[in-house]
């Protein structure tokens, strides 16, 4: 129409002044002269306004000079950790699964400290669009050496240019990525000039209608100028990008699968008390026998000890089944090292007549000990009155003055019974005889059948041991 | 706040140049096709210089707009005739 103007500028989805930089420019960004985070930041905010998605768009900012793109872009934001961002970014998309999750990072931040998050996120097709700017260089730091520094470049950590003998290659992000399955759409572009632009301009579009449609991972890698760490004025810094960077990192795209992808929908996670309770098996009947409070029941504290493997961490649970069906407060606290078989290992339980403030057992009432390292480690820590059952091939021990000590033949009547695996079951019984926790009888056999077997023959098998340990601890004690 | 270049009335395309956002980077010296910007000699109240139009040879074809790191630095203003309604 004659008389009116057609004005490119002002841009939608930016901010008109920057009030959160503040300084004497607040309309200008902190970016150095010829920077490509403004021309991104630019492209970004177009599409995200162009698509109508502003209002479901939060953006994550790296740690590198686009730590401050808040200030920029109106939309919802995030600052991550170092490298953290797309980890960061899977929560915020998983919480919320309308957000446009936009993860605006540099090459320190995405292929450097935080290449794992980049993989992990990209290999479980995120709901996410990721900006990897790539400038070769870290530049907020002052120019030092990136995982993206081409070969033979100079950065003042570089400074005879990057040797690969001493430093690698080039990580090419899009090449990498492109090896995963998940990710639906990946392409490198370029802001060396306005052709380039153009193109990018169409990359960042497409990865931002890949997250208006909940499609999944997109990432986009841009090639991007940064004049000041690289000491080039703004003819240097577009033949490098042109024709160095692109040599080592090529434009492509190298896949846009979003026509083939459906939406994905990630259903709600459940923690409700009901699907809990089914997930864990807790019937009615079970759910019934909850604790109750009554102080007239002594607390008591049992430390369980041996090689790892023996069943010591097992006997524990089945002593602390046996505590909880029979309505006692009770917690059970292994202690271990890294190995499955040998090493050893010790748990704690403690049973108590009300809540238990810590699960930790310094001084045990009674101590049961598989073997004779156990024994002679905590005997000395066992309380004043308390008990010591030990398998009786520890040998000879002085017990500490005031100790009860009763030897128990486990192992020798495990193995007897064709189970040596089972000791912790023929230590059960004994400490179900002789260790007066004030549990009934019924409920070690009923723990039996919780923690080791089912099986009808097993469990017939567990109560002749769980019988023949609390015989041999009261033969013991009469002797 | 913001400092805004005078747009004169004018029937030709031209680029708006808003001097505080300007830091002579040159990407738009270099993108103009027309070779009708180009670093200019005195500095804004930052201690930049900035770019400048030489008055004439803007086609609107927006390459410095698109090209400038600076959101508010530039803008491209292209009068509309009734034979080219493409808004």
């Amino acid at each position: 129409m004659a008389g009116t103007t057609r004005v490119l500028g002002g841009h939608p989805g930016l901010y008109g002044e920057y009030s959160r930089k503040g300084g004497i420019a607040i309309t200008a960004t902190h970016y150095c002269a010829g920077c490509g985070h403004g021309i991104l930041h630019k492209l970004i905010a177009e599409a995200m306004v162009a698509l109508g998605v502003q209002d479901r768009c939060i953006l994550l900012s790296p740690v590198g000079c686009a730590v401050f793109a808040y200030y920029y872009v109106d939309c919802g934001h995030v600052q991550a950790a170092h490298g953290r961002a797309q980890a960061v970014a899977t929560g915020i998309s998983r919480a919320e699964d309308g957000a446009i999750v936009l993860s605006y990072q540099g090459d320190g931040d995405l292929a450097s400290i935080g290449l794992n998050e980049t993989i992990q996120a990209a290999n479980r097709g995120e709901k996410i669009a990721v900006f990897f700017v790539n400038n070769t260089v870290y530049g907020m730091t002052g120019g030092q050496m990136a995982p993206t520094t081409l070969i033979g470049e100079a950065t003042i950590t570089s400074p005879g240019g990057r040797d690969p003998v001493q430093s690698g290659f080039p990580i090419h992000m899009c090449e990498l990525l492109d090896t995963l399955r998940a990710p639906v759409y990946i392409e490198r572009v370029s802001l060396s000039d306005v052709p380039h632009i153009h193109r990018a301009r169409h990359a960042v579009r497409r990865a931002l209608e890949i997250q208006r449609d909940g499609k999944g991972y997109a990432f986009v890698e841009v090639l991007s100028p940064c004049p000041t760490a690289l000491r080039m004025d703004a003819l240097a810094m577009e033949q490098f990008i042109n024709e160095k960077m692109e040599k080592e990192f090529p434009l492509k795209l190298f896949r846009d699968r979003s026509k083939d992808t459906e939406p994905i929908h990630r259903p709600r996670s459940d923690y409700s008390k009901d699907t809990l309770d089914r997930i864990f098996g807790c019937t009615e009947e079970t759910l019934r026998a909850e604790a109750f409070e009554d102080t007239a029941f002594e607390t008591k504290g049992i430390k369980i000890a041996g090689f790892g493997g023996q069943g010591v961490l097992s006997m524990g649970l089945a002593l602390a089944q046996c505590a909880y069906d029979s309505r006692r407060y009770v917690s059970w606290y292994p202690d271990y090292g890294p190995e499955q078989r040998g090493g050893t290992s010790n748990c704690s339980v403690v049973i108590s007549g009300s809540p238990i403030g810590s699960p930790v057992v310094d001084h045990p009432d009674v101590l049961v000990a598989f073997n004779r390292p156990s024994l002679v480690k905590f005997a000395p820590t066992v309380a004043k009155g308390g008990l010591i059952i030990c398998d009786s091939l520890v040998g000879d021990y002085a017990v500490p003055e005031g100790i009860r000590a009763i030897a128990v033949p486990a192992t020798e009547i495990a193995t007897e019974m064709g189970v040596p695996q089972a000791i912790n079951v023929v230590m059960l019984g004994a400490l179900m005889e002789v260790g007066g926790l004030g549990l009934p009888g019924e409920a070690y056999s009923g723990a039996l059948f919780e923690v080791f077997a089912r099986r009808p023959e097993l469990l017939s098998l567990n109560r002749k041991l769980l019988e023949k340990g609390a015989k041999a601890a009261r033969e013991s004690r009469t002797t | 706040m913001m400092k805004r270049a005078e747009v004169k009335e004018t029937n030709n395309p031209c680029p708006v140049i808003n001097t505080l956002e300007c830091k002579a980077c040159e990407r738009c010296v270099l993108a103009c096709p027309a070779k009708a910007l180009s670093i200019g000699t005195e500095l804004n109240e930052r201690g930049y210089r900035y770019v400048v139009y030489a008055g004439s040879g803007c086609t609107g074809c927006g390459s410095c707009y698109y090209t400038c790191p600076e959101p508010n630095a530039l803008e491209v203003h292209i009068p509309q005739t009734e034979k080219k309604e493409n808004d």
